[in-house]
């Protein structure tokens, strides 16, 4: 009965967007506005090596030759590319050596964001880069990681202290040329995550990393580079929040994944950028190229995400399957709702022969949210008997919100198999009134029926995040409008 | 008393269904409703748990001497009413486990208590799965997820069991249950019965009332209770038929 599931939903009163504060730290900023002297002065603030520069220089002008591109299933205002700043760093007072050197005020935001270093290091194993607004601070546990040589490490870091591997590999998967805010992100990009993992080397922790977009009007153009030799293994997690704003914020990331022979990378993101209020004022733009290339045999890119927050997503991790037997995932969840747009989904290009992905996407639309699924599964002609297995689901939450699927399927050889299943369903009456009738209340009943219908990809998350994920599932539909 | 039914009638989409029932259900009392399909059984069940879809258009439901009708769904649960589905749906993805869990801590919650340790509940739930003899493969399940019609009968008074309620009413739990499945279930009801709860059992059929001994037999017959006994009564009927309770009320 729809009145009444309606009606039903309609019952909640929205939270207050929890992580919507900001920090007062000084902040170095450039004027705002793009063009060749501002980039120039990002590279000369990070001391860059000449080919980077070179490199920036080349997608800025590439970018200034290119469209903004309107196929999405989204609208948005138009973006002032000239209105933004495109660098801010907290003013460092010296070399920071250890955690206790850090700018007390930092360590403070990271306190309230969950994550104390301290903390970190001494519990959970994890090692924890914390990237804040464009500067990174101290990557603990450096040290117990470099024994076994792996690299993990902030990206400046890393042009620092191992360009060559940073010129040999970066725009390898996602060259500057691939698409629009993939240009724009090779000219700005200011910091993000180094990761390398040496030959035949398993990373013995989770690899972690969060993201702050702090003072107004700054782009986070983050950018990450992982690599895995042969043999090796990693598994690395993000997670985003931000603070409330009312102009909206940009971010345009690019992260590049390679895999060697026999090599394995985890990728799981939580996201939680603030999604703009109930009217859709505000809110991240969050517009991402994610890539993946299985480069040797036998390799494996597995891409996990859940997508709560922004108030617009437009992001497809792909896995490009080159290697013979590779194999590609895409698990998502992504929530869109009160005036939320998410275009989202994946691509998996397979090359080689025997290569085999799986794409489990679950949808889920509340409010007046706008939800699209987007993918593509291309088995080119020498890519034999591989095998593809797609499903997406849409959940809807109440009568005003929207689920789109859009999937493009292209097969170029005959020994191949690709199945596609895909289901819409709404919560219904039965289930709420079962819950209900065992003394669940409303919203934990919807929690408990949502994370049930999303289990499938929770289950794929590292520990450490499942349990945020499943949170932020919850808190993210209190307010749902029928 | 526990619960008082007077003069209920009930409409769904406008069309009424119970048309004036009286009830008195008394602590440590099982009660049977009978009657032939379509009477309004489910209904009386469905008004008494609760469920927004029937409109109570007159007559009154006194529960633990509290007017029953204005608490929601959930309050009455953790008032102690328990409600055994005869259609039990299903919730995918999530465990038996989680889903009584949260059950639980909701209603100590209702109550001031602090919720239940992981280990306090695995525990009852294993007291629990003994003493309604079901088997511990299927708490691992989602909640009635590709259960048989028999499982999800017996997931209902398993459910029972871990609820501990005041007042259950059982809405044909006999229903597509084999014999087995049958003394399982009526087994499982008779050992939870006490001094103090209440059961409301709702059936066809005669022979789930050889398992479970009810005090009072009442055959509802278009939206009202037509006739009342004592466990006799279910024999009757059986031996004669609905026809018998129709050529009455013509």
């Amino acid at each position: 009965m729809a009145g009444e599931s309606n009606k039903i939903l309609n019952d909640f009163t929205q939270t207050e967007y929890k992580y919507g504060f900001v920090t007062e730290i000084e902040m170095e900023m450039a004027p705002k506005g793009l063009n060749e002297e501002i980039i120039r002065y990002i590279s000369a603030k990070k001391n860059e090596p000449e080919f980077l520069l070179e490199f920036r220089l080349k997608a800025f002008r590439y970018w200034l030759t290119m469209k903004e591109p309107h196929w999405a299933n989204i609208k948005y205002p138009v973006i002032n590319f000239q209105d933004i700043i495109y660098y801010a760093a907290p003013k460092k007072k010296k070399q920071i050596g250890s955690l206790d050197e850090v700018d007390p005020e930092l360590l403070a935001t990271f306190n309230k964001l969950g994550i104390s270093l301290a903390e970190q290091k001494k519990l959970s194993g994890v090692a924890v880069d914390a990237v804040m607004d464009s500067i990174s601070v101290k990557t603990t546990f450096t040290e117990t990681l470099s024994k076994q040589g792996i690299i993990f490490c902030s990206f400046s870091e890393a042009v620092q202290k191992h360009p060559d591997l940073v010129k040999q590999y970066m725009g390898s998967v996602v060259p500057y040329t691939d698409n629009y805010f993939g240009a724009l992100n090779s000219a700005v990009f200011t910091d993000g995550s180094f990761c390398y993992i040496p030959k035949g080397v398993r990373c013995p922790v989770e690899l972690s990393t969060y993201f702050r977009i702090n003072a107004a009007n700054t782009g986070q153009f983050e950018r990450t580079l992982i690599i895995a030799e042969e043999g090796s293994y990693v598994s690395y997690m993000e997670g985003c929040t931000a603070p409330q704003r009312d102009e909206h914020q940009l971010h345009a990331a690019i992260v590049e994944i390679i895999a060697m022979k026999d090599a394995e990378v985890k990728y799981s993101t939580v996201q939680n950028w603030y999604p703009g209020n109930k009217q859709g004022k505000g809110g991240v733009f969050n517009f991402v190229t994610k890539r993946g290339i299985c480069k040797g045999n036998n390799s494996k890119i597995s891409w996990t995400q859940v997508e709560t927050g922004s108030a617009i997503t437009w992001k497809y991790p792909s896995c490009i399957l080159l290697g013979d037997n590779s194999v590609g995932e895409f698990y998502s969840v992504a929530v869109t709702n009160n005036q939320q747009q998410a275009d989202t989904g994946t691509k998996m290009t397979h090359l080689g022969k025997n290569t085999r992905s799986t794409i489990i996407s679950k949808g889920i639309s509340a409010g007046m949210g706008n939800n699209s699924y987007r993918g593509l599964v291309r088995i080119s002609k020498n890519a034999v008997n591989s095998r593809n297995y797609s499903q997406c689901d849409s959940l809807l939450l109440g009568d005003q919100c929207g689920a789109h699927t859009f999937p493009y399927i292209e097969v170029g050889n005959k020994s191949s198999i690709v199945e596609h299943e895909a289901t819409t369903s709404k919560i219904s009456e039965d289930q709420l009134f079962y819950c209900q009738q065992r003394g669940i209340g409303m919203e934990s009943a919807i929690g408990l029926i949502v994370n049930g219908y999303a289990k499938e990809v929770l289950n794929k998350l590292p520990m450490e995040f499942a349990v945020e994920a499943q949170k932020l599932l919850s808190i993210s539909l209190e307010g749902s409008v029928g | 008393m526990l619960l008082s039914i007077k003069n209920l009638h009930a409409s769904v989409n406008g069309k009424e269904i119970l048309k004036g029932i009286d009830l008195e259900v008394n602590n440590g009392e099982v009660h049977a409703i009978m009657g032939p399909n379509g009477t309004g059984k489910s209904t009386l069940a469905a008004v008494i748990a609760g469920r927004e879809m029937f409109e109570v258009t007159e007559g009154r439901v006194e529960y633990k001497d509290k007017n029953l009708l204005e608490v929601p769904v959930e309050e009455r649960a953790r008032e102690g009413i328990f409600l055994g589905f005869q259609y039990p749906v299903e919730i995918p993805g999530v465990s038996i486990t989680n889903f009584l869990r949260t059950a639980v801590n909701e209603v100590r919650k209702s109550r001031g208590l602090d919720p239940m340790s992981g280990g306090e509940f695995l525990k009852m739930m294993e007291e629990k799965k003994k003493l309604v003899e079901i088997h511990s493969n299927l708490t691992n399940r989602s909640v009635n997820e590709g259960f048989s019609g028999g499982e999800k009968k017996k997931n209902e008074i398993f459910q029972m069991a871990m609820l501990e309620p005041t007042l259950a009413i059982l809405d044909e739990t006999d229903s597509g249950l084999d014999i087995d499945a049958l003394k399982i279930v009526a087994n499982g009801v008779n050992k939870l019965r006490t001094k103090e709860n209440a059961f409301i059992v709702i059936t066809h059929y005669q022979r789930l009332l050889e398992y479970i001994i009810p005090d009072f037999v009442h055959v509802l017959f278009e939206g009202k209770i037509v006739k009342s006994g004592k466990k006799e009564l279910a024999i009757e009927l059986e031996a004669k038929g609905y026809d018998w309770i129709r050529k009455e009320n013509e």
